[in-house]
């Protein structure tokens, strides 16, 4: 699954992106620009070989609802209680498994994990990736994401969150990568959607993956480079109020399972529990 | 096994021909298997690949209405023309509904490459179109489809039937059907048109949920040589909308197991046969994934049905009986609160059924307007009628005290009571007992105009009933 993006045969492969390409060409508009750096080297890794708990030295647990962090509902009016329970997160069969269940937990109605590598691997730039097959039905919320890890002294969104793949249960045939920042947090944050044709996302495998280089961040889902952002993007969608954030501080690597809330909406009477995010790896290249 | 000979035949064949023809040439692309065509077009403009007929309506002799059936070519989604069904009021004397299907010209097509039947609808108002799917060929109708109550709207919708297993579809001719009349818009009649139907691979049909007794874990008793007809099977799928669809499917599209063969065996129309003493569950998958739902039975033994109803239907009104139409009645269990404790009902044996009572006190079948009005039903006019007839089977020891008190209640202009006495000396445990009862001897029953209720009573004297266990079968008022 290794990644080659910069080879021309690949990216002719795909219409969409040599279309795209093609456009720049044409109009030379810089948006579209879609400049790679090839990191490779391999600086960290979880590829979930040893069943049990999650590798202790790669992962913390946030539990709780977010409450005891000051944000329950985290924010968003979740309705997951988060747990370290193997019930709600572990490692079988060389893969990660996060489940959110539908069950009554200190006065929750739903549990599920969140992982976080939070001082434990914390990194500025650099190439991201995780190999994933993702939960579906109206209310499940599984993401692949970054902080940075200063938020406790520069509230988020000061601090910075880089969204490497979300999914909405709802809408099975779509992923989107998003940025935070000051002026571009929450709705206004700068976000961009890759669809499957004739294919959905929770049937199968795919690699999620940002390239992270001074001034630029890429988004790609499998071999499919489909977002790039820079600080000419962050100007133009603020109209000059934000700034670009990602030069500043390293970020660290968080997995989850939210159910229902303000983006997703609540599960209905056709979703099915329980279900899991089951993550194959997570790789950092430099 | 005589496929596979079959195919060793052919290849055998094809083998010596190119020995014969040529020591040189490879094995050319026509030395393929046959299989059937794979054409995926039903109707784009005009029907594609069907029948001279097109559309085979069901039997007019069933209300269906051949006449509201067309195109038009001045309604289209893509192209020139649609298909424009006219839906009929329920009392138009071309018939109240329509129905049918479209068949494949040759000898059928493959579709197993395909993921969903697609085709784009619109109504002239918001309406439900009743059920619309495939698999009918009127022939073996072995892997039919339907999906139910789609939502109509006055603008093009693009509809879903999703495949329950498309490996099944290896020659199939029932290329479409649909059904409906004008039960969601209250008896107005309205259009619907119909454009671009095609099977098609969507790629985004995931996530199967197959059901057998639309789900649940059913347990019973079972009888020896009593089917039991598995039903409620459906497939589910999760669409690109993100929205789940559920299609009826066939039992063929199932494949059935028993846990304990030698007491049940289902065939491949989902019928159980119940061929021997003890407990038996039966379970399902469909292309892999095992269905929600099962049927456990506990068999004793053979079941001793009441004897079969010999008076004309025209002379019977039935309030429950398997050989009459039964009038509507409220509930075979009244429930009465609080002093009633019977619990019990109707209860299916096989393709049949009959009422069971247990810890009988008292309990009514209650089939008025006046007891339980959000359930109103009419009651009967037995002015012309004379006889009551019900089937009792005690189902417990005969004890010297047993009663069973009959009580008819008229809801005329004032309510009347008629009661009729039959002792335990009438009545024989595990054996079915038949009475005809004369209405006339129903003591103190005024007017028969309004009868709704009928009560069994056991109690000798407030609060000791006497027996406990009984199944009825075969309640019906006639004219002698």
């Amino acid at each position: 699954m290794k990644i080659n993006k910069d080879s021309k045969l690949n990216m002719m492969k795909y219409s969409s992106i040599f279309l795209l390409i093609l456009m720049c060409i044409l109009s030379c508009d810089l948006d579209e620009t879609q400049e790679v750096v090839t990191l490779d080297n391999l600086v960290w890794a979880d590829e979930f070989d040893i069943d049990g708990a999650p590798n202790p030295e790669h992962w913390n647990f946030e539990i709780g609802d977010g409450t005891d962090q000051g944000i329950p509902g985290w924010g968003n009016n979740e309705l997951q209680y988060y747990t370290d329970r193997p019930q709600n997160v572990k490692v079988e069969n060389g893969v990660l498994l996060i489940t959110a269940r539908q069950e009554s937990f200190q006065g929750n109605n739903y549990t599920s994990a969140r992982l976080t590598t939070q001082n434990l691997f914390e990194q500025k730039y650099g190439r991201y990736e995780a190999r994933i097959k993702v939960p579906y039905g109206k209310g499940y919320w599984p993401a692949f994401w970054l902080l940075g890890n200063d938020c406790d002294v520069n509230p988020w969104p000061a601090c910075g969150e880089i969204d490497i793949m979300e999914f909405l249960g709802d809408e099975p045939t779509s992923v989107f990568s998003t940025i935070h920042g000051p002026q571009y947090s929450g709705a206004e944050s700068i976000s961009k959607a890759y669809n499957l044709e004739n294919d959905r996302f929770d049937t199968g495998f795919h690699v999620y993956g940002m390239e992270w280089s001074p001034n630029r961040i890429n988004f790609y889902v499998d071999d499919v480079l489909y977002h790039t952002l820079t600080p000419e993007d962050v100007d133009e969608e603020t109209n000059g109020a934000g700034n670009w954030i990602f030069n500043d501080r390293p970020f660290y690597i968080i997995l989850n399972v939210a159910i229902g809330g303000n983006l997703p909406g609540n599960p209905n009477s056709e979703t099915v529990f329980p279900q899991s995010m089951v993550v194959d790896y997570v790789r950092v290249y430099n | 096994m005589i496929k596979k000979k079959y195919i060793q035949f052919i290849a055998l064949a094809v083998l010596s021909m190119i020995m014969t023809t040529s020591c040189e040439r490879d094995v050319s692309d026509d030395a393929v298997l046959a299989t059937f065509p794979s054409n995926a077009d039903v109707y784009t403009d005009n029907p594609v690949g069907l029948t001279d007929e097109f559309f085979i309506s069901f039997n007019p002799a069933d209300g269906a209405n051949p006449e509201g059936f067309g195109t038009d070519q001045n309604e289209a989604y893509v192209g020139t023309s649609s298909i424009r069904l006219d839906i009929p009021a329920p009392n138009d004397p071309d018939g109240g509904f329509i129905g049918g299907i479209f068949k494949d010209r040759g000898e059928g097509r493959n579709l197993t490459e395909y993921d969903a039947l697609t085709f784009w609808v619109k109504a002239s108002r918001t309406a439900l179109f009743d059920e619309v799917g495939f698999g009918f060929d009127f022939e073996l109708d072995k892997y039919t489809v339907a999906r139910t109550d789609i939502q109509l709207s006055t603008d093009w919708r693009k509809v879903i039937i999703p495949i329950p297993d498309p490996s099944k579809l290896i020659q199939e001719k029932g290329m479409f059907f649909f059904s409906t009349g004008t039960s969601s818009t209250d008896g107005v009649g309205f259009t619907i048109w119909i454009d671009e139907i095609r099977f098609e691979n969507l790629g985004t049909i995931a996530q199967p949920q197959p059901r057998i007794l639309n789900g649940e874990n059913i347990s019973q008793q079972g009888f020896i040589n009593v089917p039991f007809q598995l039903t409620g099977l459906t497939q589910t799928f999760n669409t690109e909308s993100g929205r789940n669809v559920s299609v009826n499917a066939a039992p063929s599209f199932f494949d059935f197991s028993s846990s304990n063969p030698g007491v049940a065996t289902v065939d491949e129309f989902g019928l159980a046969s119940v061929i021997g003493e003890g407990e038996v569950t039966i379970s399902a998958s469909l292309d892999g994934v095992g269905a929600q739902g099962s049927l456990s039975l506990n068999v004793e033994g053979g079941f001793n049905f009441a004897p079969d109803p010999t008076q004309p239907a025209e002379n019977v009104v039935s309030i429950f009986s398997d050989a009459y139409q039964d009038i509507p009645v409220s509930r075979y269990n009244s429930f009465f609160e609080p002093f009633q404790n019977t619990l019990g009902g109707v209860v299916p044996v096989g393709p049949e059924s009959i009422i069971s009572y247990t810890d009988l006190n008292f309990v009514g079948i209650v089939f008025n307007d006046v007891t339980f009005p959000s359930e109103a039903v009419q009651p009967v006019n037995a002015t012309n009628l004379t006889h009551l007839h019900v089937d009792i089977n005690v189902q417990e020891a005969i004890q010297a005290n047993d009663r069973l008190l009959l009580q008819l209640t008229n809801y005329g202009a004032s309510e009347t009571v008629g009661s009729f006495l039959i002792s335990g000396n009438q009545l024989v445990e595990d054996q079915w007992v038949s009475f005809d009862i004369p209405l006339s001897d129903f003591s103190g029953l005024g007017d028969k105009n309004r009868i709704g209720l009928l009560l069994f009573n056991s109690e000798d004297g407030p609060n000791n009933p006497t027996i406990s266990n009984i199944f009825l079968d075969n309640i019906y008022f006639y004219t002698e």
